[in-house]
């Protein structure tokens, strides 16, 4: 029951809120198509004129575009993997009832909170590093040699660094869901002889279908922007540029500029296909 | 779905979940460790650290050295200032949205979250030589206005769903009552929206303190958050293992203490309320 002058009062206080938004939006991505249709070296001759679609194909056809799609898929994939089954894992486990729920369901968040260049530093230096590193010692103590974790297991080492990150993100989401399945549910399938694996395949996970979906889509979005991770660790030696990583290095520390913007206009291209999926299911719940 | 469960089957599982617990959390436990120990200890074995003296010195040494609480002021700073800010912009948006909804109000909502889904990378050189051209590179005022604007989506969403939980017959009791507009915000809708108003900060608080794509890439020695500060140790030199622990630990445990009382809206704020 809205009158006409809190209609207008409504659009008034919308307005800030929109006009930023937009100008956040459109003022850099016009600019990033602008520089992508030129050869523009600011560091080497400025702007050098118009290319038509040259830096388009130039990005694609570069001998490091296929590796760092090869190694964005790999990272993301891996992550997603680690997270979701362990996530459900771990949210089972946490929704039982045992003693200390308060300060275990603390440690399993805790990583989430922890920024991104201090995880990426601890675990690079105290745990990975093949001389002082806690596994080195550990492989000592065991009689073997200490892995080169973040030069010969580059990608498994982020791979490992972005779960321990991400873990806390999927359990939590998906401990939220379970915690709102019915309970007689459960015990309706024990009375008719449902078996734990079959309670399992049949109860639980078709109930957290969304909520994994919700998950993979959030986190996909994520983990195809990491950067602070990679920069601290490897600065994209060894195998780890991500598409992410290679288009920051064409942009800033080549200052290629036409290149990069391309690439960049790839990225948010991916970006967006998998945006519309996610959007998909939570404007759905808007409408709930 | 809790349910009664024998004594046996409790110790079970108070025992996995209280070692893969401690296995999760132990990084972040052994670099509270290490910053107790001096540098030469640090680095020896792990039972050979763990008997080895204590001391507080890392945390003066980092201070004294690298001028921490600049680095700290930077974070609190850019992480409150941007909240504060995106929190003034999305009131008045997510509250006429809530109440005053239109035919546009989803489409406004869906496209807000897009923006969100831009990849930062695809317009760092724009508004890095925006940022030069404004004269607010390495300032923390231009930091506070690129992470007011990447999280303001996020902002408007979770408020937006706080304020649709508050009955609307509330308000129309108000209206009938006779209060206008800028009562019902300031006596009726106000003190039921605090809760989430306050949840909401707390979230973009630890998102703002943790982002580390734009203060890695927008600061140099002025401006540098925590973030930044920490990142400076990618190339040390010397033994550093305890001193980076040191400051490690005072960048993470401010937010950690934070996140520990936000578990509940973190779920709801990062799925934009899809999942509660």
């Amino acid at each position: 029951m809205s009158t006409q002058q809190s209609r207008s009062a409504a659009k008034l206080m919308l307005a800030p809120a929109v006009f930023l938004l937009m100008a956040w939006m459109l003022v850099p991505l016009s600019m990033t198509l602008y520089f992508s249709f030129k050869k523009y070296l600011p560091l080497r001759g400025g702007d050098l004129g118009w290319v038509g679609f040259d830096n388009y194909t130039r990005f694609v056809s570069s001998s490091s575009f296929w590796p760092a799609i090869g190694t964005t898929f790999l990272i993301v994939g891996g992550v997603l993997v680690i997270t979701v089954m362990l996530g459900i894992l771990f949210a089972l486990l946490l929704d039982q009832p045992f003693w200390g729920q308060g300060i275990v369901r603390i440690m399993f968040i805790a990583p989430f909170f922890v920024m991104p260049t201090v995880s990426g530093l601890v675990w690079k230096n105290m745990f990975m590093d093949p001389v002082n590193g806690f596994f080195a010692h550990l492989s000592k103590a065991f009689g073997s040699d200490p892995i080169q974790w973040l030069s010969q297991e580059s990608i498994l080492s982020l791979t490992i660094i972005l779960s321990w990150q991400w873990l806390p993100f999927a359990t939590l989401i998906l401990l939220t869901a379970i915690q709102s399945l019915d309970s007689d549910q459960i015990e309706a399938a024990e009375m008719d002889g449902a078996r734990l694996l079959g309670r399992f395949w049949f109860i639980i996970i078709p109930h957290l279908a969304r909520a994994i979906t919700i998950v993979i889509l959030i986190q996909t979005i994520f983990l195809l922007a990491i950067f602070a991770e990679i920069f601290v660790t490897t600065a994209g030696a060894f195998g780890t540029k991500t598409l992410t990583y290679l288009i920051f290095q064409r942009v800033l520390e080549s200052q290629n500029v036409g290149l990069g913007s391309a690439g960049g206009v790839y990225a948010i291209i991916l970006a967006n296909i998998i945006a519309i999926f996610l959007m998909r299911i939570v404007g759905k719940n808007l409408s709930d | 779905m809790a349910r009664a469960i024998s004594k046996k089957n409790k110790i079970i599982n108070s025992l996995i979940a209280w070692t893969i617990g401690l296995i999760i959390f132990f990084p972040i436990l052994w670099i509270i460790i290490l910053s107790f120990k001096t540098e030469g200890d640090a680095i020896r074995s792990p039972i050979a650290v763990i008997f080895s003296n204590w001391t507080f010195e890392n945390y003066f040494v980092v201070q004294d050295r690298s001028d921490y609480f600049k680095h700290f002021y930077n974070s609190v700073f850019i992480a409150f200032g941007s909240t504060f800010l995106g929190i003034l912009i999305a009131v008045p948006a997510s509250w006429s949205m809530a109440f005053v909804p239109s035919k546009r109000t989803r489409g406004i909502l869906l496209w807000m979250l897009s923006t969100k889904m831009l990849p930062a990378v695809g317009v760092l050189y724009p508004i890095y030589i925006l940022f030069i051209a404004l004269g607010i590179l390495d300032s923390r005022v231009g930091l506070v206005v690129v992470l007011m604007l990447m999280n303001l989506p996020i902002i408007v969403w979770m408020l937006y769903t706080y304020f649709r939980e508050i009955p609307e017959e509330i308000l129309e009791a108000s209206r009938i009552d006779g209060a206008g507009l800028r009562e019902e915000i300031l006596f009726v809708l106000t003190p039921m929206a605090l809760p989430g108003i306050a949840s909401t900060v707390l979230l973009n608080i630890i998102l703002a303190w943790n982002e580390a794509f734009w203060t890695l890439n927008l600061t140099a020695a002025k401006a540098a958050p925590l973030t930044a500060f920490i990142a400076s140790y990618s190339s040390p030199e010397g033994l550093f293992y305890a001193k980076l622990s040191a400051a490690s630990v005072m960048a993470i445990a401010p937010i950690l203490i934070m996140g520990w009382f936000s578990q509940k809206q973190l779920v709801r704020g990062l799925t934009f309320g899809a999942v509660k």
